[in-house]
C-alpha cells in the first residue's frame, strides 16, 4: 500500500465538519495519563510501522485545539462488530436524538413556554443557571440551587417517561436527561410542599 | 486386530460425538469407512465451498442434521462484498434429492431466499429444526412458509440474521394443530407480529422452553404471554418499556414470579430502568443474561441488577457498565464463565468506558473465566499478564483495543508481553483475537506457545513476514487465520504452502501480498481455492490485466474437494 499523497487527502471519508482538518496522528504516538491519540486515517487504513515523518511531527496541540475533538474517521470493518449490532446501535442512536433532547419548559405563570436541548447542559449546575437566566425576564426571583431549599418560592420539577412528577436532582445526570420529557418551574404553595419534602 | 461384527462397530461409533473423531475412524480401513458414513447422523461442513452438496448426500444418506457455513468470518464486518456468494440453495435442493429424512438445518452466514425456505418447507416431512444465524436475503414470505409447511416442527432460531418484513402474518400461519414448537426465536425481526395469534400460538406449545421476542412486542404483551408459558427456561423479552404504568407492571412481576425455571434473559430494548425491578425475582436463578442491546441501562441500575445475579454463567453487557461495574460483576458472580463486553460509543470520543482494570477486576473474582470477548479503550501488558496468572483457563480469548495499533499507555510499549503471557498460560487457547500496538515478536509467542490454537484474528499488527511466518510454522492445530492492514507478504504466503491443506481457510486483506504471489500460490496447491476479491470500483481496473506486482485488496484461500465455484460474481477471480 502506498501512502496517501496530497491529493488523496481531499478524497478521505472523515466525520468532521467541512473545513476542519482531522488531526493526522499515528496510532503509536505516546498518550499520556490515559489519553487517547487519533490515529492517522489514510485511504489505505491505517498507516503501519514506516509511518512518514510528517505525522510524527505533530504535536499533541493539535488535538486540544479542536473542539469539539475531531470524530475519528471510520476504517471499514473497524471496530470489529456486527453489522446486526452495530446498526441496532445506531438506530437506537438516532431515535434518541430525533426524539429529542429538546424539552419543553413552562413556568407557572409566565406566558409563554421556552424549548431547551437537555444535551447542551453538562449538568444539574448549568441547567439551573441556564433556566434562571431564560426565565429572569418575568422577574419570578432566584432559583433553588439545591433541592430542598427552605424559603425557596420555587422548584424546577419534570415530568418522566412514565408520566409522573419528579423534582429535579434526584438521580445522576444521565439518567435524568434520559427520561425528563418537559420541565416545570413550580411556584407558590405547590413548590413549597414538594421542596420541604427533604 | 479382532473383527467386530459391523453392528458392535457401529455401536462403538455411537459414543463418539465429536466430527473430528468420526472423521479419524473412517479412515482406520474401509469397512469402517462404511459403517461410519451410514451411521453417521449429525454433518458438520465448516466451509460451504469445500464439498460439493451431493457428495456430501451420497456419502452420508442416513443424515438427519446438517450444519452449513459460507462466508468468511470477517464479512460480519462488511470485509466481504455483497454478493460474493454462500448460497444456501443447492444445498436445500441436494438434501431434497438425496437426504428426504433430514430433520435440522443450521446455516451460517449464508444467502437463504425465500425460494430456499419454501423448497425446504416442502421437501422434508419430518423436519424439525431450522436454525438461520448472520443469514440474508429472506423475508417474512419465506417464514410464512416454514410456519404453514413445516408440521411437527420443534425449532425455529432466528439470531441476527438481516430479514425484510413482507408484513406480520407469517406467524399466523402456524396451523391451530402446531403444538410440537420448542424454541422459537425471532428477536431479529423488525416488524410486527400479530400478537394474539403468538399468544394463542405459545398457549398450545406446551413443551415451549425457549422464546426470543422482537422489540415489536409490547410489554402487555409479553406479561399476557409469560402468563401462559411460565415454564420457559429462556426468554429474550420484546420493548420493555412501561407505557401505560401500574396495571401492565403489576402484571408483568406477578408472570415473572410464575416463571419458576427461568434461567436465561435477554432483549431489553428501551428498557425503562422501572422495569428492571420486575425482574429481580428471577434474578438468582439466572445464568444466562445479555443486557448488550440495553444502552438506557446504565450505572446504579445495572450494578443493582447484577447483585442478584449470583449463579451467572454467561454475561454479555455494554461498556457503559464501567470498571466499577465490572468489579462488582466480579465479586458477585463466582460461576462466570463467558464475558462480553461490547462498545456503546462506536465513533466517538467519549469518556473511556472500561479499560485494563476492569478486566483485571473480572480476572481475580471470576476464576471460572474461559472466554472473553472485550471491547475496551486501553490496554497494558501489566494487565494482561494478572489476567494470565489468574484465568489459565481460557479456550476464547478476545480482545479489541479500539483504537487501532495502540501501545500501553503506561509504558508506551507494544502488548506483545501481555498476550505472549495469555498463550503462555492459557494452554487450552482454542481462539485468540489481538488488537493494540504488536511486533513481530507476539507471533514468535503464539507460533511458540500457543499449540491448541485453532482461530487466529490479526489487524493492524506487526512488522514484517516473519510475523506470520512463525504463525503458520508453529501453530500445528491452526483451522482458520484471518488478517487484515498488516504487512505480511508474498514470501509469508509462500513460506509454508502445504499448511493451507491443514486449514480450513486464509483470509488476508490490506496487506502486501500481490497477484503475482496469489498466482504463485495457486499453481502450487491445485486443491486450494485462491480467490481474488476486488472491489468493485476496482473491477475495471482488472479488466486491463493488471501486473502481478499488483498488491490484491482481498484474498480468501480455502481447502477444496470441489475445484472452482462456480456461481462467483465477477469482482472474485479464482486463481
Amino acid at each position: 500500500m502506498e501512502a496517501a499523497g496530497e491529493s488523496l487527502r481531499d478524497t478521505e471519508l472523515r466525520l468532521g465538519l467541512p473545513g476542519t482538518d482531522a488531526p493526522e496522528k499515528p496510532a503509536s504516538t505516546v498518550t499520556r495519563g490515559g489519553k487517547r491519540a487519533l490515529p492517522e486515517d489514510d485511504e489505505d487504513g491505517y498507516a503501519k510501522s514506516n509511518k512518514s515523518s510528517e505525522e510524527e511531527e505533530q504535536g499533541e496541540g493539535d488535538l486540544c485545539c479542536q473542539e469539539p475533538p475531531a470524530a475519528k474517521a471510520q476504517v471499514v470493518g473497524w471496530p470489529p462488530i456486527r453489522s446486526y449490532r452495530k446498526n441496532s446501535l445506531h438506530a437506537r442512536k438516532v431515535e434518541g436524538e430525533a426524539a429529542g433532547l429538546y424539552v419543553k419548559v413552562s413556568m407557572d405563570g409566565a406566558p409563554y413556554l421556552r424549548k431547551i436541548d437537555l444535551k447542551v447542559y453538562k449538568g444539574y449546575k448549568e441547567l439551573r443557571e441556564a433556566l434562571d437566566d431564560m426565565f429572569k425576564c418575568f422577574s419570578l426571583g432566584e432559583f433553588p440551587r439545591k433541592e430542598g431549599c427552605s424559603g425557596s418560592e420555587y422548584a424546577i420539577t419534570y415530568e418522566d417517561k412514565d408520566g409522573d412528577l419528579m423534582l429535579v436532582g434526584d438521580v445522576p445526570w444521565e439518567m435524568f436527561i434520559s427520561s425528563c420529557r418537559r420541565l416545570r418551574i413550580m411556584k407558590g404553595s405547590e413548590a413549597r410542599g414538594l421542596g420541604s419534602r427533604h | 486386530m479382532t473383527y467386530f461384527p459391523e453392528e458392535v462397530v457401529e455401536h462403538i461409533f455411537d459414543f463418539l460425538s465429536s466430527h473430528r473423531d468420526r472423521n479419524i475412524v473412517s479412515t482406520v480401513c474401509k469397512a469402517w469407512y462404511r459403517v461410519e458414513r451410514l451411521s453417521r447422523r449429525i454433518v458438520f461442513v465448516g466451509n460451504c465451498y469445500a464439498v460439493r452438496p451431493g457428495r456430501v448426500m451420497a456419502r452420508f444418506p442416513g443424515m438427519k442434521c446438517l450444519s452449513v457455513k459460507g462466508k468468511p468470518h470477517f464479512a460480519d464486518f462488511n470485509l466481504v462484498p455483497h454478493d460474493w456468494g454462500g448460497f444456501a440453495l443447492p444445498w436445500i435442493e441436494a438434501a431434497a434429492r438425496g437426504c428426504p429424512g433430514l430433520e435440522e438445518l443450521r446455516l451460517k452466514r449464508m444467502v437463504v431466499s425465500d425460494e430456499s425456505l419454501e423448497l425446504l418447507a416442502r421437501s422434508f416431512p419430518n423436519f424439525k429444526a431450522l436454525v438461520l444465524v448472520s443469514c440474508e436475503g429472506f423475508t417474512t414470505d419465506g417464514l410464512a412458509a416454514i410456519a404453514t409447511h413445516c408440521r411437527g416442527l420443534r425449532e425455529l432460531d432466528l439470531q441476527e440474521n438481516e430479514v425484510e418484513d413482507h408484513g406480520r402474518q407469517w406467524l399466523s400461519c402456524f396451523p391451530d394443530s402446531c403444538t410440537s414448537l420448542e424454541s422459537l426465536n425471532f428477536a431479529c425481526l423488525k416488524g410486527e407480529v400479530n400478537a394474539g395469534a403468538l399468544e394463542r400460538l405459545v398457549a398450545r406449545c406446551v413443551n415451549l422452553r425457549s422464546l426470543k421476542l422482537n422489540r415489536a412486542i409490547s410489554v402487555e404483551s409479553l406479561a399476557r404471554i409469560l402468563a401462559r408459558t411460565p415454564h420457559l427456561v429462556e426468554l429474550g423479552t420484546g420493548s420493555f418499556t412501561v407505557e401505560h404504568r401500574a396495571e401492565a407492571y403489576q402484571r408483568l412481576i406477578h408472570a415473572f414470579r410464575k416463571c419458576k425455571s427461568l434461567k436465561s434473559l435477554s432483549g431489553f430494548w428501551d428498557v425503562a430502568p422501572r422495569c428492571l425491578q420486575s425482574i429481580y425475582s428471577i434474578c438468582p436463578n439466572l445464568t444466562v443474561l445479555n443486557l448488550s442491546y440495553a444502552p438506557a441501562i446504565q450505572g446504579a441500575d445495572l450494578v443493582k441488577l447484577i447483585r442478584h445475579c449470583f449463579k451467572l454463567q454467561k454475561l454479555w453487557v455494554l461498556d457503559c457498565i464501567g470498571d466499577k461495574g465490572l468489579a462488582v460483576v466480579a465479586s458477585t458472580c463466582q460461576e462466570l464463565q463467558e464475558l462480553r463486553v461490547f462498545p456503546s460509543d462506536i465513533y466517538g470520543t467519549g469518556t473511556a468506558a472500561v479499560t485494563e482494570e476492569g478486566l483485571v477486576a473480572i480476572s481475580s473474582g471470576c476464576s471460572k473465566l474461559n472466554s472473553l470477548l472485550y471491547f475496551c479503550h486501553q490496554m497494558t501488558n501489566a494487565a494482561l499478564i494478572t489476567v494470565a496468572k489468574n484465568c489459565p483457563h481460557f479456550t476464547r480469548f478476545r480482545l479489541c483495543i479500539l483504537d487501532p495499533g495502540k501501545p500501553d499507555p503506561d509504558t508506551n510499549q507494544p502488548l506483545d508481553e501481555g498476550f505472549g503471557a495469555i498463550v503462555r498460560s492459557c494452554k487450552d487457547l482454542r481462539r485468540l483475537s489481538l488488537s493494540g500496538l504488536l511486533t513481530d515478536k507476539v507471533f514468535l509467542y503464539i507460533g511458540e506457545y500457543a499449540a491448541r490454537l485453532e482461530m487466529l484474528s490479526i489487524a493492524f499488527a506487526g512488522d514484517s513476514d516473519k510475523g506470520m511466518v512463525y504463525v503458520l510454522n508453529g501453530c500445528k492445530n491452526l483451522r482458520k487465520l484471518e488478517i487484515r492492514d498488516s504487512p505480511f507478504g508474498d514470501a509469508a504466503l509462500l513460506v509454508n504452502v502445504g499448511k493451507y491443506e491443514t486449514m480450513r481457510s486464509l483470509w488476508m486483506s490490506s496487506c502486501d501480498v500481490t497477484l503475482g504471489g496469489c498466482k504463485a500460490l495457486a499453481a502450487k496447491m491445485p486443491r486450494l481455492n485462491v480467490e481474488v476479491i476486488n472491489d468493485r470500483d476496482e473491477s475495471d481496473e482488472m479488466e486491463e490485466n493488471p501486473s502481478d506486482m499488483h498488491k490484491v485488496e482481498k484474498m480468501y484461500v480455502y481447502r477444496t474437494l470441489a475445484g472452482a465455484r462456480n456461481d462467483a460474481p465477477e469482482f472474485v477471480e479464482i486463481l
